[in-house]
């Protein structure tokens, strides 16, 4: 009996290890490229044209990093480097996350607490806007920002990214005030509350789990945009995806893969970040989302 | 567009008993004017658009969008297109691997880390995290690493291994599976959350009768998990292919629809038709394709969805 008992102990104890090895042979996949950009951006061309792919820089190059953040000459454009791409990316996208989460969060205390008639239609008229593939008003859009006189421009951008964002934030907000209990809102009436004071006092304290869910992704969305960026916008007003892939290339002569990675770090280093402080949220409120519905 | 749609009971309004002044009029319609903007968006920019899109798509529109009817002749020429054949037929192959390997990675994925794993915060971080990156991001770095002569191919070989290919990248017949290499890289984290979620909703009591049955860990997670597991597979199929229709960006950067056309995706036609090619009325007709495609997997899902929630009432 003993001995039957410490075999499956023993045959218990490899399990776990062997499940923890492919679980940390994954994880490494998942980093390699990453860990390669980070390292390949320190070197110098010498460096990478004579070391293996997978090494540590020999000594730390900043070098690669000033080019492609503000010295590398990207099409034709007189400002150097990603810089003014990246300012446009944060004028584009902080503008129309605010926006867009905020109308969201309206339409979703709207349709949770104040329906109406044809409220329902509304909602899954709009639902489809979360899978409509851009293509299909790609040339309209492109026809009606040149009428509007906002083509090429950072307005015209955010005016897009709102109008096609509104959708998701919508369905965000309401899956999760659907799931808040009714009577809240019931007793705040009978007590006198409007629809305004309700909102701020009752149904936007409890809203901060959806808001940071909603926030992360449409950050994520917008700021990784590269198909609206390249369509609407004027080299004046390219976001940094477009930057990026107009560096990679355009560069003439031999490809200075450093600066490409730098340039590829600086790109995705907000998102980046963003979801390295607050991914936990965007788990939990996909948990919260699908479970509760 | 995870979360499913339900509809419980509407909050009644308040019915009051004296006779509604002019502000309480208004004030009813404040939830009204409220969403108005939205309605507007929906309608225009979302429907009109669709229409106004199909309408192009029947116009001989070249460089800029003109409206003389001329049938479905761009329809023809996009069908005769043998580019368009081809960014067809990779979408086909792209998409059904790009889903299926995500399927399977993010469910093992999944069920692994679901065993009371210790790191199971960190090592969810690092599936994840190349979701938050750029397509075009993703693309830089992959087709450095697929470039056989200074990426993937020429590490191993100074390994020792002489004789190592791996050059799909500028393979024309390879190509279009780099990019499912690199997609299934980004997304198939996502997936792992998505299931993560759905195997955390499961009803823990079913599983206690099971094992008190003596069911093993293996028929449980057959028998019991994983059926229970269908609507996430519905809407982790739905999200997945609806990234590889739209799959635009990451093409782009990381094989710019080459070697010549070889890993040319409907996305990139569309674009480069409409947009630098002066043929707008093909582009506008390729686009009403793909949204067709999206429209095709999407409605039996909004149906089922739909039947689902009947039953439940």
């Amino acid at each position: 009996m003993t001995v039957k008992h410490s075999e499956r102990r023993y045959s218990e104890v490899t399990g776990r290890a062997v499940l923890y090895a492919i679980l940390i042979i994954v994880a490494i996949y998942y980093l390699i490229p990453l860990a390669i950009m980070i390292s390949t951006s320190f070197r110098d061309m010498n460096d990478i044209r004579f070391g293996h792919l997978i090494d540590l820089p020999s000594s730390l190059s900043l070098e690669a990093w000033r080019m492609a953040w503000s010295e590398v000459q990207i099409g034709a454009r007189r400002q150097l480097g990603l810089r003014p791409y990246f300012i446009n990316s944060l004028l584009i996208t902080i503008p129309a996350v605010t926006i867009s989460v905020i109308v969201g969060a309206l339409n979703g205390y709207v349709l949770s607490f104040w329906r109406f008639k044809g409220s329902n239609i509304f909602f899954a008229l709009l639902l489809f806007g979360c899978f409509l593939p851009f293509q299909a008003i790609l040339l309209p859009q492109a026809t009606v920002l040149g009428k509007i006189g906002l083509s090429g421009t950072i307005p015209g951008l955010i005016l897009t990214h709102v109008v096609y964002g509104v959708a998701f934030t919508t369905l965000f907000y309401r899956n999760y005030y659907v799931s808040l209990p009714g009577e809240l809102v019931k007793a705040a009436q009978l007590d006198g509350a409007g629809f305004w004071r309700i909102f701020w006092r009752i149904i936007l304290p409890l809203s901060t789990p959806i808001t940071v869910v909603a926030v992360i992704w449409q950050f994520t969305q917008i700021w990784n945009d590269f198909l609206f960026g390249v369509a609407f916008s004027s080299p004046r007003s390219q976001p940094v995806t477009v930057g990026l892939n107009n560096m990679v290339n355009s560069s003439t002569g031999e490809v200075r893969y450093n600066v490409d990675m730098a340039g590829a770090i600086i790109a995705a280093l907000p998102t980046l970040a963003v979801y390295i402080i607050a991914g936990k949220y965007f788990v939990r409120g996909l948990t919260a989302g699908s479970v509760k519905g | 567009m995870t979360q499913s749609v339900s509809t419980p009971e509407p909050v009644r309004t308040v019915r009051k008993v004296r006779k509604p002044s002019l502000g309480d009029r208004l004030a009813e319609q404040i939830p009204r004017l409220v969403v108005s903007p939205t309605l507007l968006i929906a309608v225009v920019f979302i429907y009109g658009f669709m229409l106004w899109t199909l309408v192009l798509s029947f116009s001989n529109s070249r460089i800029l969008p003109s409206y003389g009817f001329i049938g479905l002749q761009n329809y023809e020429r996009l069908f005769g297109n043998e580019r368009w054949t081809v960014a067809i037929t990779n979408l086909a192959i792209y998409g059904v691997l790009f889903v299926v390997i995500c399927l399977a990675i993010g469910l093992l994925l999944a069920i692994l880390l679901d065993q009371k794993i210790r790191a199971e915060g960190f090592l969810r971080t690092v599936y994840l995290y190349p979701m938050a990156l750029s397509f075009i991001v993703t693309g830089t770095v992959w087709k450095w690493l697929l470039n056989p002569t200074v990426g993937i191919q020429r590490f191993v070989r100074e390994l020792g291994f002489e004789d190592f290919r791996f050059d799909w990248l500028v393979n024309s017949d390879m190509s279009i599976y780099t990019i499912v290499i690199a997609a299934v890289w980004q997304s198939s984290g996502f997936v792992m959350a998505l299931f993560l979620a759905g195997l955390r909703g499961v009803d823990d009591s079913i599983i206690k009768a099971a094992q008190i049955d003596g069911a093993s860990r293996i028929t449980i997670y057959t028998r019991i998990i994983i059926p229970s597991l269908r609507p996430v597979f519905f809407s982790a199929i739905i999200m997945l292919s609806h990234i590889a229709i739209k799959s635009f960006d990451l093409a782009l950067a990381l094989t710019g629809g080459g070697p010549g056309f070889s890993s040319d995706l409907p996305a990139i036609f569309m674009y480069q038709f409409s947009f630098t090619r002066g043929q707008m009325g093909v582009g506008a007709a390729s686009a009403i394709i793909m949204l067709m495609g999206v429209m095709a997997i999407l409605i039996p899902y909004l149906y089922s969805e739909l039947r689902v929630k009947k039953d439940d009432r």
